[in-house]
């Protein structure tokens, strides 16, 4: 909970891992790719002020203690989502696995909600280790990266005939929201991996699951801002677009902003501090106090105001999550923190 | 084995493109026609010139860098080809020796470029993986977006000026000129609109789609929401891409 000039805000981060990047874990051979991919994560950080920066010894393994301290005890964090990333090509025990993620979960059940993921081009032996995990962890969400290697593989689409027997099997089993990669330091090799048009079918197909789409589709926001406006269970997914701009980049920062909040709405966007590549606290406070900056570019812009931001830092993914929000930390006269059509998501699902 | 070290180049291209003489001056102007077309901004601009030499058998030995280890090899090898073709035929250069480093695709991007090999094949075999697609249709779609971002650079200051959406909408590019002057991002608009083979003449009209159909009045305001997102997305992700090359290489 982070509390300024009397208002308090309940905070979900709904998008941090916790990761193993340590050379130890890289797979023989294919050294390159996993340095590679951590020393490309360590350079985001670095978008963030100086003194929340890591060394790259640090930044490759952080401990448990490390996590509970960056995000409950300085970081305002009230609820975690952790999101896993497998990369198994290149980590020989995964980068940040369901199970690697379930530790922390297992200790700290009330900090934490866990999603596990699913990869299409695994076939059955996939289809049954993402069952395994659904009993096992009782996720109500799972973590797609469509531009992951898998074998000779260089990515797949959330609208593969292979992809939409897992969309229906996660349906089945009580998944709700399907977090989807779609932004920045993933490799597209000639397919363009950004591109989310997959997404708009799948979310036209499955309107029981909602689609957070994770770094708004980075570099393409503006293709994700015109599918998004259209499918009322797409939603912004902030990881990156805080992190990456709002300290670096303010006023690309602000316009970035105005045009999610045009085009998607502050009912459908959610907080996620992508942590360990950068801490919440500074993302929750600044976004707190955030304003577009003076300037004629910014006029037509929506306004931000102070319940939109509690909407954003938590009571979005709240809802998403079955999260229980404190009495004093919902918006005044309307329990119902998120949208409409959240709420008729969740009716679907719980009618079908 | 694998070999993990990297052949870093730090510092800013500036004061080298600036320094340059002769043959390298004209190697450095050259490579300033290669644009990344995602950022729709050169590669002098964006310091992706890790450093130029011209040896006195006029061989030019360019190297090129990108943000990070991951950036997207089909636009990385668009920018490598584009810059050997220029390199290629500046004045006074024999052959050109243009690579790509410190990009896990280096070897596959720098051996098909030299060998004039295409995107496939020089994918093929590699371990990058097979590319089923040359990269025709890609750079017309980065080039349809850039006309696109560049409408809303054009057109957004015209209407704080006062021009209305019927103004707009039956404006010609000769008019926008008379309007404005003839401003870098105008210049670059026309420049895009020629790339993609949309007439742009003075007697042309100033808004047009990506196919070169002029856009209608009622039609104009949802055009020029869309111009103006495209816009926002190619600042946002410039910021992020000079912010992971600062980090990377120091500049």
């Amino acid at each position: 909970m982070y509390e300024k000039n009397g208002e308090k805000y309940f905070v979900v981060d709904s998008h941090m891992h916790y990761w193993d990047a340590s050379p130890e874990n890289w797979v023989a051979g294919a050294e390159q790719y996993a340095k590679g991919w951590i020393e490309c994560f360590h350079a985001y950080q670095s978008l963030g002020p100086a003194e929340t920066h890591w060394s790259i010894e640090h930044f490759q393994k952080y401990s448990e203690a490390d996590v509970m301290k960056d995000l409950f005890e300085d970081g305002h964090v009230d609820v975690a989502i952790a999101q896993p990333t497998y990369l198994k090509e290149w980590y020989t025990e995964g980068f940040n696995t369901t199970e690697r993620n379930g530790q922390l979960l297992r200790k700290y059940p009330e900090k934490f909600r866990l999603n596990t993921r699913f990869d299409p081009r695994d076939g059955e032996a996939g289809m049954r280790e993402f069952e395994r995990n659904v009993e096992e962890w009782k996720p109500l969400g799972a973590k797609l990266y469509t531009a992951e290697w898998n074998g000779d593989s260089r990515g797949f689409k959330l609208s593969d005939p292979e992809c939409y027997k897992f969309l229906e099997r996660a349906q089945e089993l009580g998944i709700r929201n399907i977090h989807i990669h779609k932004g920045p330091t993933i490799w597209p090799l000639d397919k363009d991996a950004f591109d989310v048009s997959d997404v708009d079918k799948a979310a036209t197909t499955f309107q029981g699951l909602n689609f957070v789409v994770e770094h708004v589709g980075l570099p393409r926001i503006e293709d994700f801002c015109f599918m998004a406006t259209q499918e009322p269970n797409v939603y912004a997914g902030l990881s990156v677009v805080l992190g990456g701009l709002m300290h670096a980049r303010p006023r690309f920062f602000a316009k970035v902003m105005g045009e999610l909040l045009f085009w998607v709405g502050e009912d459908k966007m959610t907080f996620g501090s992508d942590y360990a590549i950068w801490e919440p606290r500074w993302q929750v406070e600044g976004l707190v106090d955030w304003d577009y900056p003076e300037g004629h570019d910014y006029d037509d812009y929506p306004r931000l105001g102070v319940e939109g931001k509690k909407k954003i830092l938590g009571l979005n993914a709240a809802k998403l999550y079955d999260i229980p929000v404190p009495e004093e930390l919902q918006l005044k006269g309307d329990s119902p923190a998120a949208q409409d059509d959240a709420e008729l998501v969740n009716r679907e699902v719980a009618q079908a | 084995m694998t070999v993990l070290s990297d052949t870093r180049v730090l510092g800013s291209n500036a004061d080298a493109a600036a320094a340059a003489t002769g043959t390298t001056a004209r190697v450095w102007e050259a490579l300033r026609t290669v644009r990344d077309p995602e950022l729709d901004t050169d590669v002098v601009s964006l310091d992706f010139v890790a450093a130029v030499e011209v040896s006195d058998d006029g061989v030019a030995h360019v190297s090129l860098r990108l943000p990070t280890y991951f950036c997207a090899p089909n636009f990385a090898f668009l920018m490598v080809a584009d810059a050997h073709d220029v390199v290629s035929a500046a004045a006074g250069v024999s052959r050109a020796d243009v690579v790509l480093i410190d990009h896990f695709a280096s070897d596959a991007i720098n051996t098909g470029v030299a060998a004039r090999a295409g995107f496939v094949n020089s994918m093929a075999g590699t371990e990058v993986g097979e590319a089923v697609a040359e990269l025709d249709e890609l750079r017309r779609t980065f080039t349809e977006r850039a006309l696109m971002a560049g409408t809303d650079l054009v057109v957004r200051p015209l209407m704080r000026e006062g021009a209305t959406p019927e103004q707009v909408a039956a404006m010609t590019l000769g008019e926008a000129v008379a309007l404005s002057g003839a401003s870098d991002d105008l210049r670059r608009l026309r420049t895009r609109r020629r790339e993609l083979g949309i007439p742009s003449d003075d007697t042309d009209p100033l808004v047009v789609d990506p196919t070169g159909r002029t856009v209608g009045v009622d039609a104009l305001p949802l055009h020029l929401r869309k111009a103006r997102s495209y816009q926002v997305g190619v600042d946002a992700n410039t910021s992020i891409c000079r912010g992971q090359l600062a980090a990377r290489y120091g500049v």
